[in-house]
C-alpha cells in the first residue's frame, strides 16, 4: 500500500494529510497517522459540524457544565445535579445489531460515570426500515435485545425512548442511547481538571483486546455492501464488567482517590489520553507495554486505539496509586499504571523505552473544520407541493382510526419496553408509556422527567421547522407530566455533509433547534453528531434527536395521560393564533402517511411563543393540582391522542356532539380538527368540581375548546366513530415483533 | 433487628432491597460475597440482578461464593432467607429450594406488573399477607419459568409450599408458580420483586409487608 492508500484507508483526505505534514514538519508513522485518523474523524473531531454547533445556546441559570465534557450537568436543587448525554451507535448497529446497541448503552453509561455521577436512567431513540422487510425486522429485534441485554444486567432502568419505522432508514438504522446520572453538585468530576505533572495514568476495567480497531473511522463513513466486512470493527459488550466498572469508579471517587476520570470510547486509550492532555494543557506518556492484554502478540498501535469496552482512564496522584489498584481488584477488575502526566505537552506512546509515537496533543485535538455553502435542496419544492385542503376525509372514520392506532409508528410500544427493566433502582415514578418518564430522587421531594423526541419526516419536509418542532415536542412532553424543562442533549443524525442536501439539512435543523432552545430557555449542554448515515439507496431523513430533561420540586405533583375518572370534561387547550403560522396540519402528518400513503406537504411551522405559553399553562395547572391527566397533541392528531388516553385509563370517551354539529357544514374543517397536527396543543381532563377553577385559570389569550367527556367503555364521535375499547386495544396493543408484521412506514 | 442483603458481583437490586429493609424498620446490613460472614443478621435477603453476569446459568456461580457457606448453615438451622428473582435462582442452584428457573416461554425478557395470589402465609416472609389476597407485583426477568419434576411439584402442592401463584403467568411457569418455600418454610424464593413496591411514592407498598413479616417473625422468635 502506498502512503495515499494508507491514509485514505484510515479515512483521511489529501488535504488532511497535507495539514498533518505541515503541523508535524515530517511524515508521520503508521501509529501517528492512526491517532490523527481517529482524533480527526467526525465522531471525535466534529470537523463538519463544529462551525454549525456554535449556534446552540449553551448557558442557563441551572447549567453547571455545558458541552465539551463527557456529559452536560444541570442543577436540580438541594445540592443535587443531573449529568446527561445522548450518543449514537448507528453504524455498529447496522452491521452487528445486538452488540452495536449493547455497546452503545455501555458507552453512554460510562460518559455519565466519567462526570462522577451514578447512572440512574437510560433512554433510547430508534429508527428502522419498515417492518415488512425481513432485514429491518432482524435489526429491530436484535437492537432491542441488545439494549435490554446490556441495560437490564448493568442495573440502570431503561425508562423511555421512542421508535419509528420508515423506508429512509432501511439499511441504516439509528440507535441513539441517552443516559442520565445523579450527582451532588459539588462533586462533579471534570476531565480537564488540573492534572499535575508527575501524576500517574491508570487504566482500569476489562483487558484490552483486538476488538473495535478503527471503529471511530468506520462510524464516520457511509455504509456500503463492504460494511458487513467491518463486523470485526464492532466491539463486544460485557454488561457484567460494565456494572463492576460503575461500582468501582463510584467507590474510587467516594474515597477521593482520583484527580480526573475519563471513559474510553472511540479510539480507545489514544483518544482519551489525547483529550485529557489537550484539555489539561499537559503531556501524557503512555506505555503500550504496560496495558493488560486479552491476547498476546498485539501491536502497540493496536493496543492504544483498541476500543475494547468497559475501561476507564484515571489520573491519580502517585501515593494513591496502590489504593486505586487494590480497589479495582476488589471489584474483580484489571488495573495498571500505564503512563504519566508530563510537562512536554505531547501525546507520546512508548513501547518500553522506545518512543513509537509523539505528537503535540493540541494538534490532535485540533481537527480541521469545514464550512460549506448552504444550498436549498431541489427536492423540497416538489415534496412540499401538495394540495392538502384537497385531501378527502376518510369515508369510514372507524377504519381510519383503527388503521392509525395499529400502525407501527403509532401503536403501543409495550412489546418493546417490556423487554427493558424499567424499575430497577426503585425510583421510577412514571413508567414507560406516558409522554415522559418520571424518576424521583430518593430521600427528597425532588424528581426529574426525561423524554427523547425527533420528527424525521418533518425535518425532511421542512428542516428549520422540524428542528424547532422536535424541541417543542420534548418541551410539551415534559410539561404535560408536570416537569419544568431545563436543558437538552442531542444526537444529530444526518447524511454525508459532503453532499449539499445533507449539509443544508444539518445547518437548517440546527438553526431551528437553536431558535426553539432560546425561546424555551433550554440550552444544549451535551450532544453527539452522527453524519454519513447513507447507504446505496440514499441518505436517511434528517433526524436530530432531542433528549430533554426537566425537574420537579415536588414529584408527587404530576400528571399522566390515562383517563382517571368517569364524567371528567376533556378539553383541548392551546393552539396557534388563526392565520399566523405557515404550513398545514396535514403536512408531513402521521395521518397523511398512514391513511393516504404520502410523506409530503409543508408541516405547520411551530409557533414557539404559543408553544411555550400553552405548555407553561398546563404545567402550572398540574402543579397547582387542577389537572392530573394530560397529554400533548402530536402524531395522529386529536383523535389518536384521545384514543390513547382512553386506552391508558381503561375508560371510554364521548366526543361533544355540539362541536360536530358546529362543523357540520364544513367537512374539511372537522377533518383537520380531528386528524391534523396543529402544534402547541394539549388535551387535559377536568372533574366537574374543578371546572370553574379551571376556566378561571386560563388567560384570555389562550384558546380552549371542549372535546368531550370521559365515561363508559366505548370511544364515540357522534356520527363518525363508535368503537369499543376492546376494539381499540386489539389494534393498538399489537406485538411489534410478531412474525408477519403488517405494513410499515411509507414514503409517498 | 438486622436484615442482611448479599452483594454478589453483578447484583443490581441489592440497594433496592437494603432500602426496603430500612423502610420496614430494620437495620440493613450489606453482606459482601467474598466474606464468609453474615454479620449477625437475623434474616437474609438474596437480591435480584445478574450475579456473575448470569454467565454459565443464572445463579450457578454465585452459589460458590464465600458468603454462601454461612448462609446455607443459617438456612438449614431455620434462619429466614428470601431469594428474589436472581436470588431465587441462586437458592435453587444451592439446593436450598427445589426445581429450576428456565428461560421464559416467550424467549424474551419481561418487565411488567402481574397479578398474583398469596397461597401460603405460614412462612416468615408472608405472615402479614392474607391468604387468597391478590397483589399486583413487578416482575423483571429472562429466566423465571419455574420447572420441577412431577413428583416435586406434587410435594410442593401437597405441602402447601407454593407461596405465590400468578394469575397472569408471564413466563410459562408450571402450575403458575411465582414463589415457593423450602421444606422448613423458612427459605422462600419469589420471582416478583417485593422491594420495588415497598414505597407509596412508587404507586404501591404491597411488598413492604413481606419485609415487615420477617421483622415480626424474628421479633416473635427472640
Amino acid at each position: 500500500m502506498n502512503i495515499q492508500e494508507t491514509y485514505s484507508s484510515l479515512g483521511l483526505s489529501d488535504f488532511e494529510y497535507d495539514r498533518i505534514l505541515e503541523l508535524m514538519g515530517r511524515a508521520p508513522n503508521y501509529l501517528e497517522l492512526s491517532l490523527f485518523s481517529v482524533m480527526w474523524s467526525e465522531h471525535c473531531g466534529y470537523k463538519n459540524s463544529r462551525p454549525l454547533l456554535g449556534r446552540f445556546p449553551n448557558e442557563g441559570p441551572r447549567v453547571l457544565q455545558g458541552p465539551g465534557e463527557n456529559a452536560g450537568v444541570v442543577e436540580v436543587g438541594d445540592g443535587w445535579a443531573l449529568a446527561f448525554k445522548m450518543e449514537s451507535h448507528n453504524h455498529p448497529s447496522a452491521v452487528e445489531p445486538y452488540e452495536g446497541a449493547a455497546t452503545g448503552v455501555g458507552g453512554i453509561i460510562r460518559d455519565v460515570l466519567a462526570m462522577g455521577a451514578r447512572p440512574v436512567a437510560l433512554l433510547n431513540s430508534l429508527r428502522f426500515g419498515p417492518l415488512d422487510d425481513e432485514r429491518s425486522r432482524y435489526l429491530f429485534r436484535e437492537v432491542v435485545r441488545g439494549i435490554g441485554g446490556y441495560g437490564n444486567a448493568v442495573g440502570v432502568p431503561t425508562v423511555g425512548g421512542e421508535v419509528e419505522f420508515a423506508d429512509a432508514y432501511s439499511g441504516n438504522p439509528l440507535v441513539n442511547a441517552m443516559c442520565v446520572g445523579l450527582i451532588r453538585s459539588d462533586e462533579v468530576v471534570r476531565a480537564r481538571a488540573e492534572m499535575g505533572e508527575g501524576n500517574l495514568v491508570v487504566l482500569f476495567g476489562s483487558k484490552t483486546g483486538r476488538d473495535g480497531i478503527h471503529g471511530a473511522t468506520f462510524a464516520s463513513d457511509e455504509l456500503t455492501e463492504e460494511s458487513e466486512e467491518k463486523r470485526p470493527s464492532v466491539q463486544v459488550g460485557d454488561p457484567f464488567a460494565g456494572k463492576m466498572l460503575v461500582e468501582c469508579s463510584l467507590k474510587l471517587l467516594e474515597r477521593n482517590l482520583l484527580v480526573s476520570l475519563q471513559d474510553l470510547g472511540a479510539a480507545g486509550i489514544a483518544s482519551s489520553a489525547s483529550e485529557m492532555a489537550a484539555k489539561g494543557g499537559v503531556g501524557i506518556e503512555l506505555d503500550a507495554g504496560k496495558v493488560p492484554l486479552r491476547e498476546p502478540g498485539m501491536e502497540p498501535w493496536e493496543i492504544v486505539i483498541s476500543e475494547s469496552q468497559e475501561r476507564m482512564l484515571a489520573v491519580v496522584e502517585p501515593e494513591k496509586a496502590a489504593l486505586v489498584l487494590e480497589t479495582a481488584e476488589r471489584y474483580e477488575l484489571v488495573a495498571a499504571v500505564v503512563g504519566r502526566v508530563t510537562g512536554h505537552g505531547e501525546m507520546r506512546v512508548l513501547n518500553g523505552d522506545e518512543v513509537i509515537a509523539s505528537i503535540p496533543a493540541e494538534y490532535l485535538a485540533d481537527a480541521p473544520t469545514y464550512e460549506r455553502e448552504v444550498v436549498r435542496p431541489a427536492y423540497l419544492e416538489e415534496a412540499q407541493r401538495l394540495d392538502l385542503e384537497g385531501i378527502p376525509p376518510p369515508e369510514d372514520y372507524n377504519a381510519a382510526l383503527l388503521k392509525m392506532l395499529a400502525h407501527p409508528n403509532l401503536c403501543s410500544r409495550r412489546s418493546v419496553y417490556e423487554q427493558y427493566d424499567h424499575e430497577v433502582g426503585a425510583d421510577t415514578v412514571v413508567r414507560p408509556g406516558a409522554d415522559a418518564a418520571v424518576v424521583r430522587i430518593k430521600g427528597t421531594k425532588l424528581g426529574f422527567a426525561v423524554a427523547t423526541d425527533c420528527r424525521g419526516r418533518h425535518c425532511y419536509l421542512d428542516q428549520r421547522g422540524g428542528g424547532a418542532a422536535a424541541v417543542a415536542e420534548a418541551y410539551r412532553n415534559l410539561s404535560c407530566v408536570g416537569a419544568e424543562p431545563v436543558a437538552i442533549t442531542d444526537c444529530l443524525n444526518f447524511g454525508s455533509p459532503e453532499k449539499p442536501d445533507a449539509y443544508y439539512q444539518l445547518a437548517e435543523c440546527i438553526e431551528g433547534m437553536a431558535e426553539a432552545c432560546e425561546v424555551f430557555g433550554t440550552p444544549v449542554v451535551s450532544g453527539n453528531v452522527s453524519l454519513y448515515n447513507e447507504t446505496e439507496c440514499g441518505a436517511i431523513y434528517p433526524t436530530p434527536t432531542v433528549g430533554m430533561v426537566g425537574i420537579f420540586e415536588d414529584v408527587s405533583r404530576r400528571a399522566t395521560p390515562g383517563f382517571k375518572r368517569e364524567g371528567d370534561m376533556v378539553v383541548v387547550l392551546g393552539g396557534v393564533p388563526r392565520g399566523r403560522p405557515e404550513g398545514h396540519p396535514f403536512g408531513g402528518s402521521s395521518y397523511l402517511e398512514i391513511v393516504h400513503g404520502k410523506v409530503a406537504g409543508r408541516p405547520m411551522v411551530p409557533d414557539l411563543a404559543a408553544e411555550k405559553q400553552a405548555a407553561d399553562l398546563v404545567r402550572g395547572m398540574i402543579r397547582s393540582g387542577l389537572v392530573d391527566t394530560a397529554q400533548d397533541l402530536s402524531g395522529g392528531g386529536e383523535l389518536v391522542a384521545l384514543a390513547e388516553m382512553a386506552l391508558a385509563g381503561g375508560i371510554g370517551f364521548v366526543f361533544t356532539k355540539e362541536k360536530i354539529e358546529r362543523f357540520a357544514s364544513d367537512k374539511h374543517h372537522l377533518h383537520r380538527v380531528l386528524l391534523g397536527e396543529k402544534g402547541a396543543s394539549f388535551l387535559v381532563t377536568v372533574p366537574w368540581e374543578r371546572w370553574d377553577a379551571f376556566q378561571n385559570a386560563i388567560p384570555g389569550e389562550i384558546g380552549w375548546d371542549q372535546a368531550g367527556e370521559t365515561g363508559g367503555d366505548r370511544f364515540v364521535v357522534p356520527g363518525l366513530i363508535d368503537l369499543s375499547l376492546d376494539d381499540l386495544r386489539a389494534a393498538h396493543e399489537r406485538d411489534l415483533f410478531e412474525r408477519h408484521a403488517p405494513e410499515g412506514g411509507h414514503v409517498g | 433487628m438486622r436484615v442482611g442483603v448479599t452483594v454478589f458481583p453483578g447484583s443490581n437490586c441489592d440497594r433496592d432491597a437494603l432500602y426496603a429493609v430500612e423502610r420496614a424498620g430494620a437495620i440493613p446490613v450489606e453482606l459482601w460475597h467474598a466474606d464468609a460472614d453474615l454479620r449477625g443478621a437475623d434474616a437474609v435477603v438474596v437480591p435480584g440482578g445478574f450475579s456473575y453476569g448470569d454467565y454459565l446459568r443464572p445463579g450457578a456461580i454465585a452459589r460458590f461464593a464465600k458468603v454462601m457457606g454461612p448462609l446455607e448453615e443459617f438456612a438449614k438451622s431455620g434462619g429466614p432467607v428470601l431469594g428474589v428473582c436472581n436470588g431465587f435462582q441462586v437458592l435453587t442452584e444451592a439446593h436450598l429450594l427445589p426445581g429450576a428457573l428456565l428461560r421464559n416461554a416467550t424467549m424474551r425478557f419481561v418487565c411488567r406488573r402481574v397479578r398474583a395470589r398469596v397461597e401460603a402465609t405460614d412462612t416468615p416472609w408472608t405472615s402479614l399477607l392474607e391468604r387468597g389476597e391478590e397483589l399486583a407485583l413487578p416482575v423483571a426477568h429472562n429466566e423465571g419459568n419455574y420447572f420441577a419434576d412431577e413428583r416435586t411439584l406434587r410435594v410442593l402442592e401437597d405441602e402447601g409450599r407454593v407461596v405465590l401463584r400468578y394469575l397472569e403467568n408471564p413466563n410459562g411457569s408450571l402450575n403458575d408458580v411465582a414463589g415457593i418455600c423450602g421444606p422448613g418454610r423458612n427459605v422462600v424464593g419469589l420471582m416478583p420483586h417485593p422491594e420495588r413496591v415497598s414505597d407509596d411514592a412508587l404507586g404501591s407498598d404491597a411488598g413492604l409487608r413481606v419485609f415487615e413479616s420477617v421483622l415480626r417473625f424474628v421479633g416473635a422468635r427472640v
